[in-house]
């Protein structure tokens, strides 16, 4: 790990209207760390993931990357940033009027590093690289099941070569199967591609499997965050209640959100 | 509980809605006149608006000149006046019914579709997923919109145009029993280059609404299927009500004298 981390985040803080969601976040993602945040629904992990990615702007702290600040960043410079960045999110959101091939090689096409023709030879090659053959290019993404959708996601924020992968609860809505196969290609990948990786989830398995390090994330604060294998002694009893998932404890989940 | 402040809550609550209004429509323009441009996606919405309506407009604009032909006999007949119904079939056709039905018709029919498209897109996080592959979705998804509205309307009024008079011609002598050539002939002297020219530009402002509302309403929907109807209907249902204020506007600066 350098001396200046990939990504940093201090004291950053979101409210929508009356309802404070993160209340002064601090978290630093090393060069090739991979990250995992952990914490329930509508703690806020995917307003973190949103503000890092300036598609939401916080309310107040700095956010930089590369010790670049990229808060109140101008769009132009935004989207310079944004060329580091790859992202899988949630339900894949692939663009269902373009082809599977042109959904992973979009944003080579966007930035035209390539010609359409150098373009479906590069999104096949992505494609093998989480397993899926070169026949499912010319599919649409309807055409495909929930966990190859999630594949086809992968392909697509990789295709670019990022040096920082965000996943956003990779895992949600697969089997268990389905689950296990995607976090084994989300490791090899981000090893492949040598990207740095943050992601968020609220699946202890999956957060077990691709992290180096924890957070977890606990009504709009960093409430603990250390090695994953010192996830089981953190001494913290929210944590503890939250990877056994109990519901006696410390975090009392607000029946009506 | 006060009166005053139902009041005045709707009135603030209707400004911030215009203001929206006119940022989202100023970013739209200006995105749609700078480049990079993408002709691929504006061809294919030119198709969807321009050569998929002519079924609808061109059978609303053929009944809107036979009953025109129709109604217009039934009063001028008694005044012994009937030469006067081709002057009025082309110059409503012209002036006002074609614009107008054409612009409720595609209103119908484009901006429920664009704003339902835009709206799936937004909750399915397609449009999040653009930032993230360096792709403003302004101008990938609404400047192209925008565009072809402006450039398809006139065309289709044009045609719509054409249609009305024939439905007209149809109705007048095959069953009033004019002259063919003479009520071609009167067609042909009362139409002046203004009436067409005044239809024609109020095309192209009823293209620019029909598009923008049903962009507007997509972009800002929310909250899934219930969040893309309402968005949907609120499309609809604004296109339409701006067409037929704007048209009055427009008629005011172009004929009132």
């Amino acid at each position: 790990m350098s001396d200046q981390p990939k990504i940093q985040l201090r004291d950053v803080a979101k409210a929508f209207g009356r309802k404070v969601v993160l209340n002064g976040i601090d978290l630093d993602v090393g060069v090739g760390e991979s990250v995992v945040i952990i914490g329930g629904s509508g703690t806020g992990k995917s307003v973190m993931l949103k503000s890092i990615l300036g598609l939401l702007t916080p309310d107040r702290g700095s956010i930089k990357v590369d010790g670049q600040e990229v808060v109140g960043m101008g769009t132009a410079d935004r989207e310079e940033v944004n060329h580091k960045f790859g992202m899988l999110f949630q339900g894949a959101a692939l663009f269902d009027s373009l082809p599977v091939w042109e959904n992973v090689s979009f944003g080579l096409l966007a930035e035209k590093r390539c010609t359409r023709h150098e373009a479906h030879d590069i999104a096949i090659q992505k494609l093998a690289m989480v397993g899926m053959n070169a026949d499912v290019a010319d599919l649409m993404p309807s055409e495909l099941s929930g966990g190859m959708q999630k594949r086809v996601g992968l392909a697509r924020a990789i295709a670019s070569d990022p040096e920082v992968i965000f996943f956003d609860e990779p895992t949600t809505g697969l089997d268990p199967i389905m689950a296990d196969v995607i976090n084994d290609l989300i490791v090899k990948v981000t090893r492949e591609v040598g990207a740095t990786a943050l992601s968020i989830t609220h699946d202890m398995a999956s957060a077990r499997k691709i992290a180096n390090r924890i957070a977890m994330l606990y009504e709009g604060k960093i409430i603990w965050q250390g090695p994953v294998d010192e996830i089981d002694n953190s001494g913290n009893a929210h944590v503890d209640q939250f990877i056994h998932g109990r519901a006696e404890g410390p975090i009392k989940m607000a029946v009506r959100a | 509980m006060n009166p005053l402040q139902t009041i005045g809550r709707v009135v603030l609550k209707f400004l911030a809605t215009t203001g929206r209004l006119i940022t989202f429509m100023a970013l739209g323009v200006s995105h749609a006149v700078r480049p990079p441009f993408y002709p691929r996606i504006i061809l294919r919405q030119i198709i969807d608006i321009g050569y998929y309506s002519l079924p609808v407009v061109g059978l609303t604009a053929v009944f809107a000149g036979m009953v025109l032909a129709l109604q217009s006999y039934t009063g001028f007949s008694r005044f012994s006046a009937e030469g006067a119904i081709a002057n009025v079939v082309v110059l409503s056709i012209t002036r006002e019914l074609g614009p107008v039905l054409a612009g409720l018709m595609v209103a119908g029919r484009i901006g429920a579709s664009l704003a339902a498209e835009i709206g799936t897109m937004r909750v399915t996080e397609q449009i999040d997923a653009l930032t993230t592959l360096s792709t403003n979705p302004m101008k990938y998804l609404v400047a192209p919109r925008l565009i072809a509205g402006i450039v398809t309307f006139p065309f289709l009024v044009l045609i719509a145009d054409i249609i009305g008079v024939f439905g007209g011609y149809l109705v007048a002598v095959y069953k009033l029993g004019f002259n063919p050539s003479n009520y071609l002939q009167n067609t042909w002297d009362f139409l002046t280059a203004e009436d067409v020219n005044s239809g024609l530009v109020k095309a192209a402002v009823f293209g620019f609404i029909v598009t923008l509302m049903g962009c507007y309403h997509g972009y800002n929907s929310k909250g899934g299927a219930q969040g893309v109807g309402r968005a949907t209907t609120n499309a609809v249902v604004s296109a339409c009500i701006l067409i037929l204020c704007s048209d009055y506007i427009l008629t005011e600066m172009f004929f009132a004298k």
